[in-house]
Formats: structure tokens, C-alpha cells, sequence
């Protein structure tokens, strides 16, 4: 599924609305989850899951062509941990099979 | 601060114009698409944030950190999420204190 497709379940779900609204809220919902975690917040959806920044320190690299070593600086990586009824209705349509 | 599904509806009351019945439903709904798809089995891309994939995971060896014992951890299918090239990027930025 797509942002498109998104966009067009959710004004099916808001006959409503114009279609523009579900184009609107996508986009608002997902500028106001990547502001969140540029400015270092987390985002907590009840039975979705939470996003958060985690810490890669510095390390060591190599340059995979020349082999040259090369120093990468620490920094900050979203994260997503499934929330418990995401796990569970993910994997039971796995058991289920 | 920590971003909830509350103030995601304000904000579509706010910005959007939905009033606020409409705001909570958006929000629960937006969610409840990305929910659905994946427990059909399907990713999702949403281009300039990210993609939630699957992965199914075979059975392996565990153990009871308590006790010891062993226990097999079921075969199972997780999700993960990728951020989109354009989400780390401005994070990276952030940290570096330049902030947007």
C-alpha cells in the first residue's frame, strides 16, 4: 500500500469529505510524525507502536572501494518498535496459515 | 514531549478543518489502514517518511533467562519499519544542530 492508496482508502472510510481532506490529513499526520523525531520526540500510538531516535556511536569505517579507512560520527536513527495488538494481528495471520 | 494519537487529531482540527469527531476518527483510521494492510500481509511505502515491511522469522533456539531452561521461540512474522532516505537525513541534520 502506497500514500496514494492510503489517501484514497481513508476518503473512501469519509464520504463526507472531499477527497483533498484525506490528502491533507496524510500529509499533516506524517509532517507531524517526522517533525516529532527531527526534534528528538517520540511518537506513541496506543495498539500501533512508538518511534524514537537511537543512538549509533562513532565508528571506523571502510571506504568498500579503496579500502580506505574512514571515520563516521556519531549519530541519531528513527526507530520503530509494534505496539502489542500490531504484533499480534501481524503474526496471527501467520499462524492462521 | 512525546507526539500522541490526541495531538494528531487537534491538529487536523486545526489545520485541516475536520471537526473534532472527524479529527479523532482520521487519526484511529489512518493507523487502522496501515494495521489492516499489514495484517494482510502487504507493506506499506509512504514515500518521504518510510516503509513498514514483514519479515517472517523461522523457529530458534531460546531459553528461559531465569531458569535456564530451553524453550523454542516460535516461528513468527514481525514488522520493521525502514525511514525513508529524506527522514534520516533530517534527522542526521538535527542532531548536527542545524536544526530546520
Amino acid at each position: 500500500m502506497t500514500k496514494s492508496d492510503l489517501v484514497a482508502r481513508l476518503a473512501e472510510r469519509f464520504p463526507q469529505l472531499v477527497a483533498k481532506d484525506a490528502d491533507f490529513a496524510v500529509k499533516m499526520i506524517l509532517d507531524a510524525m517526522s517533525e516529532a523525531l527531527v526534534k528528538g520526540d517520540r511518537i506513541e500510538i496506543r495498539g500501533f507502536g512508538s518511534f524514537s531516535l537511537n543512538y549509533r556511536p562513532p565508528r571506523v569505517g571502510r571506504n568498500p572501494k579503496s579500502g580506505d579507512k574512514v571515520d563516521v560520527p556519531e549519530k541519531w536513527v528513527p526507530h520503530f518498535k509494534a505496539g502489542k495488538e500490531l504484533r499480534e494481528r501481524v503474526d496471527s495471520a501467520l499462524q492462521a496459515v | 514531549m512525546t507526539l500522541t494519537k490526541a495531538e494528531l487529531a487537534d491538529l487536523l482540527f486545526e489545520k485541516v478543518g475536520l471537526n473534532k469527531r472527524e479529527a479523532k476518527d482520521m487519526v484511529e483510521a489512518f493507523f487502522e489502514e496501515i494495521r489492516n494492510t499489514l495484517e494482510q500481509g502487504d507493506s506499506v511505502k509512504l514515500s518521504g517518511f518510510g516503509n513498514f515491511q514483514l519479515r517472517d522469522k523461522p523457529q530458534r533456539p531460546g531459553r528461559n533467562p531465569k531458569t535456564g531452561e530451553e524453550i523454542p521461540i516460535t516461528a513468527r512474522r514481525v514488522v520493521t519499519f525502514h525511514a525513508s532516505q529524506k527522514l534520516k537525513g533530517e534527522v542526521e541534520l538535527y542532531y548536527n544542530g542545524t536544526k530546520l
